[in-house]
């Protein structure tokens, strides 16, 4: 069996028993991105030299008989919205463009404690931002199982990557289905955590209160493999949760007996692709089958959920996004005429005062402000910073952004009815399969529409996972969704383990992964 | 006291004051660098401070106790939750592109500190309204020379613990105003809570204030309220108010311009001209988009954590008066000058006056010759060579009459300029105890070269007797005074 072929659980069994160098499982990766990745542009940094120099060291180290770390020898891809301090961090962003951040995120430093091996950084709708990864200033991915399709966003690189054995396992991030809905169209396995979870120290923030980093791989049993490395409590991380973590491997294979999946009618109305809803239907059956009980539960508020994600998620994001303002580092706009300073008419601002304005200094400032944000944000950005501005500014707070915690408390609060009934709730990921590229780029209305059945996920602070449940006449992955109460990851990875157990959608593989004959 | 128009001040004036401290404490608020002033521009930094891509702000739990000090010091209610929230604004020292801040939940509200002069001229209660927490921002440098005009930022500052203090309208004049803020800054100090050091920024002080002027028909008209900026000491404070209150007058007689009909203004006291000038007004109305920090979780304060951190922090200098009055039984006015020193001081009095085993002597010698010589020599009074057990050696010399006060001053002196020990000093200085013997011999010899004093005395006029001292100090400076006179009644009582 080829390298590229293994899943990560046995990927890192064999370099650990000697079977497989992690020299040998990294190049086999790295060759089939240097084959692959012109056509899919899932990768915005390849690190060839250093993925090769860490996985000699992982090998020399077990050569040495010293301990390896759990995910010894194991190729990662991560997303290029988390700092590392050897790769440039752009957010596929020209704002960024070339940025090396000075640390790395502590997600990363757990994966190189670990020893795992990071090929390289992943290619995204910029700044998260997006459902499609059309977004990203480096070029739209491509979809593996059809390359003039989408591969969902916003970690599309990501999940690309993975559907096409480019890497066994990558990391995503979370904010309102940017993990689940891209591993739905591209047929692999992606979770989003409880918020609180894995630290988001390092993430390049998109809206603090909904941003969690995640797994995206082949399986759960992969996902939980990496889960184990990556939760934990950080210091670092104020809404980091400081409780003991699972061993999220261990508990698989327990079958699904007495376990209660809700199944929410409302999913099924206006909008759902027959076929999505078709295979949804047989995954539903499937866990039937498997021991599960599926009852029919109401979330009154869940039809709120864009509305209210598409207040939340700006609002956080035009502050967070404040920063990239040409002053300190990132893109800086050229000084034209009238950007050079005036002498003498500064004043500093007084916390708790007014930035003084008006002057010569001001006016070159604002002027280097406007112009650096305006070319170095893309339209989806600079629509998203709108949008937040507006809500949160005085006289629409109340309306706009206080009103969408309200909503946002009731969904929550849907949430916790719904699991004094059932353990999980299922569903789909994504209304449609994987959509053309450039079908919905024009219409920004129709794209957050494409978050309808995650955002809640990330309102509430819950987990979610979706993995592959069917495919299209033409051949496209359909994708399932569930969800559990916070920290019920254990549940989560055991009940799509067992559904992968039953079922081999998630062994399908496009035909551009297909080794050359 | 109330302060009411007179004649003198036809109006009464309004200030409040909204004051900045730096919080003592050794790290950043939100992330661990060094808060030490004066190191080379941006290398206390970090990426939490320089608002990095990712970084995330963790906060200081020492900065939070020593604002819930200053805030219970102030009387203050402290809420049992309270949260964070973002102020929006760009500005280069800012990078973040928001400060961390308090809006609607700060963590202390409802409090007051009372200004009193212990010569009874002046007392006044003033209200805070609230004192909440947040961060400091860099430090804009703008190149002033012409041509170049480069602007340099250091963020060494940025993220530094401020505590912002809000007081209600209550001061009645710039002089009240600095007495407050001396009473302040005295309390922070106490309390360890800042060093207020306002050369290097730790203490920062805006001030609001308008005039209350009586019209005809018992109408108060009240003047546009102005916000003065830029004040370095608590000198200007009182100088920039004394110039404000006679510009406001001057202003409203020529315009009768009243509040609320033109906006709020800010003027910049400018200290070398001794006067306000008017900052440019904003287009607009600042928006700063206040919302809760979504990077950090509310704070819950416990009534046990409260009670600890309340019987930790000590007793603030308004009770310190009255426990130093009480318990050494020294005018208010002497408890007063010796609190206003800070706390080592009172602990050397303390220290002093327990060896001496008299308040009032040991209150008299702190300020006339401690606190007299300190303030020549500066510095503090941890260091000052001369410890209590050697002052209350000395005084205790001049209550057995080995010495009269005015020795006992130039043995201090002695003692302080040399580091000589005092028997060294009483030595070198040839201070011997006078024997009873010699006494009596100077004693007849000072009487028979005195009768006109002796028939006064036998005349009843016993206060002419004192006459005879400086005579005898002459004969022998180490005479005791109260012996010669004593020794001399008698001598004259038994002629």
């Amino acid at each position: 069996m080829q390298p590229s072929d293994m899943s990560a659980v046995d990927l890192v069994t064999a370099v650990r028993q000697g079977d497989l160098t992690a020299l040998r499982a990294t190049e086999a990766f790295l060759e089939r991105i240097e084959r692959l990745d012109g056509q899919i542009n899932a990768f915005l940094a390849v690190d060839r030299e250093g993925a090769l120099r860490t996985a000699a060291a992982v090998d020399a180290k077990r050569k040495a008989g010293k301990p390896l770390g759990p995910l010894a020898g194991l190729p990662v891809a991560v997303k290029d919205a988390l700092c590392t301090s050897d790769l440039p961090t752009t957010c596929a962003s020209k704002m960024l463009a070339g940025f090396r951040p000075p640390y790395d995120a502590e997600v990363v430093a757990r994966l190189r404690a670990a020893d795992a091996v990071i090929v390289g950084k992943t290619n995204m709708d910029e700044f998260a931002m997006g459902g499609s990864n059309e977004n990203s200033a480096f070029g739209p991915v491509h979809n593996p199982w059809d390359l003039t399709r989408a591969p969902g966003g916003s970690s599309g690189g990501s999940a690309a990557c993975v559907a096409a054995d480019m890497a066994p396992v990558a990391i995503g991030s979370d904010t309102g289905g940017s993990i689940r809905q891209p591993a739905g169209l591209c047929g692999i396995t992606g979770l989003k955590p409880t918020y609180g979870r894995v630290s988001r120290r390092g993430l390049v923030a998109f809206a603090s209160s909904l941003d969690q980093i995640g797994p995206m791989a082949r399986s759960a049993a992969d996902c939980a493999l990496m889960l184990e490395t990556i939760a934990g409590h950080d210091p670092g991380d104020a809404t980091s949760l400081d409780l003991p973590v699972p061993a999220y491997g261990s508990d698989l294979e327990r079958p699904l007996e007495g376990v209660r999946i809700g199944r929410v009618p409302a999913h099924f109305g206006a909008g759902l692709d027959p076929e999505v809803a078709h295979a949804v239907e047989e995954a539903f059956a499937a866990f039937r089958a498997a021991g599960a009980t599926i009852i029919d539960i109401d979330m009154p508020h869940a039809d709120a959920g864009v509305a209210t994600y598409y207040l939340v998620a700006p609002c956080e994001a035009s502050s967070n996004l404040a920063r990239y303002d040409g002053a300190h580092y990132g893109h800086r706009a050229e000084p034209g005429k009238g950007h050079r300073a005036e002498p003498g008419q500064g004043h500093r601002a007084e916390p708790g005062g007014a930035p003084a304005s008006g002057g010569g200094f001001e006016s070159s400032l604002v002027e280097m402000y406007c112009r650096s944000r305006a070319e170095g944000f893309g339209p989806e950005v600079k629509r998203r910073i709108m949008l937040g501005t507006y809500a949160l500014s005085a006289g629409y707070y109340d309306a706009y952004y206080a009103k969408a915690l309200k909503v946002r408390r009731l969904i929550r609060q849907d949430y916790l009815d719904a699991f004094e009934k059932v353990d999980l709730i299922g569903g789909p990921v994504s209304a449609t399969a994987a959509f053309k590229l450039g079908e919905k780029s024009g219409d920004p209305l129709a794209m957050y529409l494409v978050d309808l059945y995650t955002v809640c996920t990330n309102l509430a602070g819950v987990g979610g996972i979706s993995f592959p449940c069917g495919f299209t006449k033409g051949g496209l992955p359909i994708g399932f969704q569930l969800q559990a109460p916070a920290l019920a990851e254990p549940l989560l990875l055991r009940a799509t383990d067992r559904y992968q157990h039953l079922t081999d959608w998630h062994r399908r593989r496009p035909a551009i992964a297909a080794r050359p004959r | 006291m109330t302060a009411t128009p007179t004649a003198a001040a036809p109006f009464t004036t309004v200030i409040g004051l909204e004051v900045h401290v730096q919080l003592q404490t050794r790290t950043k608020l939100f992330c661990g660098c060094s808060t030490t002033f004066g190191a080379p521009p941006n290398t206390h930094v970090c990426p939490t401070c320089l608002g990095l891509p990712g970084s995330l702000p963790v906060m200081n739990r020492t900065a939070f106790e020593l604002a819930v000090r200053a805030a219970l010091a102030l009387g203050c209610k402290i809420a049992p939750f309270t949260k964070w929230d973002r102020k929006n604004y760009f500005y280069p020292d800012l990078p973040k592109g928001y400060q961390i801040s308090q809006f609607d939940l700060p963590f202390s509200s409802e409090g007051a500190l009372e200004v009193v002069d212990p010569k009874g001229a002046l007392s006044r209660n003033v209200r805070i309204t609230r004192v909440h927490l947040e961060e400091d921002a860099g430090k804009s440098m703008h190149d002033e020379a012409a041509g170049t005009g480069d602007t340099r930022i250091d963020l060494n500052r940025a993220g530094t613990p401020l505590c912002e203090i809000v007081t209600e309208p209550d001061l009645r004049s710039p002089q009240e105003a600095r007495a407050w803020l001396n009473e302040l800054k005295l309390l922070l100090v106490y309390l360890g809570v800042s060093d207020c050091n306002m050369q290097e920024g730790s203490l920062r002080v805006d001030a609001n204030v308008n005039l209350h002027i009586p019209c005809d028909g018992g109408r108060i008209a009240k003047t546009p309220i102005v916000e003065i900026k830029n004040m370095n000491s608590f000198r200007s404070v009182e100088r920039a108010l004394v110039y404000e209150v006679a510009r406001q007058y001057e202003e409203w007689q020529a315009t009768k311009a009243e509040m609320g009909k033109t906006p709020k203004q800010t003027r910049g006291w400018d200290d070398p001209a001794g006067v306000t000038r008017a900052q440019r007004h904003k287009e607009e109305s600042s928006d700063y988009r206040y919302f809760p920090e979504p990077d950090l979780v509310p704070v819950a304060v416990s009534d046990e954590w409260l009670a600890a951190t309340r019987e930790a922090m000590g007793d603030p200098p308004s009770v310190l008066r009255q426990k130093l009055a009480a318990t050494w039984k020294i005018p208010a006015y002497d408890a007063d000058v010796l609190v206003n020193q800070g706390r080592e001081l009172v602990a050397y009095f303390e220290d002093l006056a327990e060896r001496v085993g008299e308040g009032k002597v040991a209150s008299n010698w702190m300020q006339q010759d401690v606190l007299r010589t300190l303030n020549e020599r500066g510095g503090s009074i941890d260091a000052f060579p001369v410890r209590p057990a050697t002052v209350a050696d000395i005084i205790g010399r001049v209550a057995k009459g080995d010495f009269d006060t005015s020795r006992a001053r130039e043995i201090f002196a002695e003692v302080l300029g040399s580091g000589r020990t005092v028997d060294e000093v009483v030595a070198s200085m040839g201070i011997a105890a006078v024997d009873d013997d010699e006494l009596i011999t100077l004693c007849r010899e000072l009487l028979a070269e005195n009768p006109r004093v002796v028939a006064d005395v036998k005349g009843g006029k016993e206060q002419a007797a004192a006459g005879l001292i400086g005579q005898a100090k002459k004969k022998n400076p180490n005479v005791n005074p109260g012996k010669v006179r004593a020794m001399c009644l008698d001598l004259i009582r038994q002629m």
